[in-house]
């Protein structure tokens, strides 16, 4: 791997061992100042635990990580006091208003008192939280929340933010702000984003990605760049006898289809010029075509063999999501 | 890869950021950990009148039932009728029972948390300790001395000089209990481990407290756990001085002796204090561990 000059993020052979098993096993990465960088993969995968060994909330059992110029290992708590970190699960106390969590945060990492009132008004109202300061957050809405967390995170004007699963089990449309603010922040303040997903979609949105399975990073690039790697475009059909089709695609047009879900899914070079072909030399029935860019999902799968199933993992984190809330709601 | 990296390179930081002066970032760590328990507390008002009606049912169940019943023979001829007695007990009841319930929030922190945003803090870990042992003890004083209003209801009598000595030594044992709810709460992962641990030691050590009788001609072995009992520490001063400054005679007779011997208050103060001081340390060691 190349070296990157003045990387704000640097790990190398980083391993976490739990017993015998093994949720990160050895990752070297360089983040970029300003970039946003992207995390992906299955729950599982380790992106909970390296975040951790970044942050300094986990020793690593082997190997080195340099986060804003530090050993996470050598001064921890000055990392601490560069970092901003939004959690994977809820940590905001929703007895207390929006500015009251704000305050606590602003204490606890030392911002001077003469900033705190100005810092935590702009953060309230880059967050468009303003209107909900002397809210308390048990009223606030699941984006309410994560809004919160970015702004506290960012109160004590951190180097690098560090969020996992920042969007994990909020609507399509609430997601899509909180990347709005994400990018906002990157372009205003400057800062380094290294954020978890497992949403294929959402990581496109970073500058790079990296994937990570079984605790390795299988590729990082950029997506525009990981998705060249798939090569050409993605062509899908469905039909009421994928076995003779299949047999006809391999023979007829020089293309092995893999199975997804019952339908067959190929890459080729030229889709456009692909799927007239196919139509015509195709003598299986053929009910439904579709052509399309490769997605990072495509790339996940041509990487691992294996699909990201999105609806089991979004089935559980929705699960969970409610349970807390529910826990949250029988607070007292 | 370089999984077994032979030497750990040791890179010195380039970025020399404001350095924070850790010390007075925990002292500001304290107080605000402190404030935002004093805070949620005092919005909890529901819970606070709530927590009033297990004193009140204490004083006006036991303390009629029993004044009654007993009559005058409860106090030796001093005059002191059994519900006066057990007045100032109840108000170390509540002390009680408000410092460790006040802990659990730790538990509470824990389950929802919030207790990692405040373990990630570049702070050091005593400080979330004790900010946590002072919210409770805060609470508790607090519960505690409210009691106070019944005075006249009960037939006690309070001067000034009266509150003025109760408010250090409800302090005292309200701290003391905090420190042991905040030292149990943090080797507690979840609250059912909490509730069980705490009515295994929290309602023997009320019972065995004084709070509710005399802890004079006691069989042997009651004798050896109730001077064992921290709470003891507590409440018998509290008594004395709710008490002695009222007139009413002979309350030292009925309070904690060893060997025949009346302690002094300022050496039962002495022992509770250092019980909670004792008890803040484990807490502290068990805050530090990482992981
Ligand atoms: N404290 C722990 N003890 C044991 N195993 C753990 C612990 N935390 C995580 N793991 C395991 O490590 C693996 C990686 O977990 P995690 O980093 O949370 O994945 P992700 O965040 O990608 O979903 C999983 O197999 C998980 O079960
Ligand atoms: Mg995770």
């Amino acid at each position: 791997m190349e070296r990157v000059a003045g990387a704000v993020i640097e790990a190398e052979g980083l391993v976490k061992k739990y017993g015998d098993l093994t949720a990160v096993a050895g990752i070297d990465l360089e983040v970029r100042p300003g970039e946003i960088f992207g995390f992906l993969g299955p729950n599982g995968a380790g992106k909970s635990t390296t975040i951790s060994m970044l942050c300094t909330l986990l020793t690593p059992t082997a190997g080195v990580a340099r986060v804003a110029g530090i050993d996470v290992m050598h001064d921890p708590a000055a990392v601490r006091q560069r970092i901003g970190l939004v959690f994977q699960d809820p940590s905001l106390d929703d007895q207390l208003t929006a500015r009251e969590n704000l305050e606590f945060h602003a204490f606890i990492y030392s911002v001077p008192a003469p900033d705190r009132r100005r810092r935590i008004d702009e953060m309230l109202a880059m967050m468009q939280l303003s209107d909900r300061a002397s809210s308390q957050v048990k009223t606030f809405s699941g984006g309410m929340k994560r809004r919160l967390e970015i702004a506290r995170g960012m109160l004590h004007q951190p180097q690098i933010l560090f969020l996992d699963e920042p969007t994990l089990g909020l609507d399509p449309q609430t997601r899509k702000s909180i990347w709005t603010h994400l990018n906002e922040l990157r372009t205003k303040r400057g800062v380094t984003i290294f954020m978890t997903t497992h949403y294929m979609d959402e990581a496109e949105y970073c500058d790079r990605i990296a994937i990570i399975d079984h605790g390795k990073i299988v590729a990082l690039d950029t997506p525009d760049e990981l998705k060249a790697k798939v090569g050409g475009d993605v062509v899908t059909i469905t039909s009421q006898d994928p076995d003779e089709a299949a047999r006809e695609i391999q023979t007829l047009l020089g293309v092995t289809p893999a199975r997804d879900n019952g339908a067959l899914r190929m890459e080729v070079k030229d889709g456009r010029a692909f799927v007239p072909r196919l139509v015509r030399e195709l003598t299986a029935p053929v009910d439904t075509v579709s052509l399309r860019r490769p997605s990072l999902d495509d790339v996940f799968l041509k990487l691992t063999g294996r699909a990201i199933r999105e609806e089991e993992v979004s089935a559980r984190d929705r699960n969970r999501a409610m349970a807390s809330r529910w826990m949250a709601g029988r607070r007292r | 890869m370089r999984v077994e990296t032979a030497a750990r390179p040791t890179v010195e930081s380039p970025v020399q950021a404001a350095p924070v002066d850790t010390r007075l970032a925990s002292l500001r760590a304290i107080y605000i950990i402190w404030y935002r328990d004093v805070l949620r507390y005092w919005r909890d008002r529901w819970r606070l009148v709530a927590s009033l009606a297990q004193p009140l049912l204490f004083l006006v169940v036991f303390g009629s039932g029993l004044s009654s019943s007993l009559g005058g023979a409860f106090g030796r001829g001093s005059g002191l009728t059994y519900i006066q007695f057990m007045y100032p007990g109840i108000i170390g009841m509540s002390i009680l029972f408000s410092a460790i319930f006040g802990a659990m929030s730790i538990v509470w922190d824990r389950e929802f948390g919030f207790l990692k945003e405040v373990l990630v803090a570049p702070i050091d870990r005593w400080a979330v300790a004790i900010g946590k042992a002072l919210g409770g003890t805060t609470q508790a004083m607090i519960q505690g001395l409210i009691l106070l209003v019944l005075a006249p209801l009960i037939g006690v009598k309070l001067s000034v000089l009266t509150i003025v000595e109760l408010v250090p030594l409800a302090a005292v044992l309200a701290f003391g209990l905090a420190s042991f709810g905040v030292a149990i709460a943090s080797m507690m992962k979840s609250l059912q481990g909490f509730q069980v641990v705490m009515n295994f030691l929290m309602m023997p050590m009320f019972f065995l407290s004084g709070a509710l009788f005399p802890l004079t001609n006691l069989p042997g072995w009651m004798t050896v756990l109730t001077r064992l009992d921290p709470a003891s520490y507590g409440i018998d001063p509290i008594r004395r001085v709710v008490l002695a400054n009222s007139g009413l005679a002979h309350v030292d007779s009925l309070g904690l002796t060893i060997n025949g011997q009346v302690l002094p208050v300022p050496l039962e103060a002495g022992i509770m204090l250092a019980f909670g001081a004792v008890l803040l340390g484990v807490a502290v060691v068990m805050f530090q561990r990482r992981d």
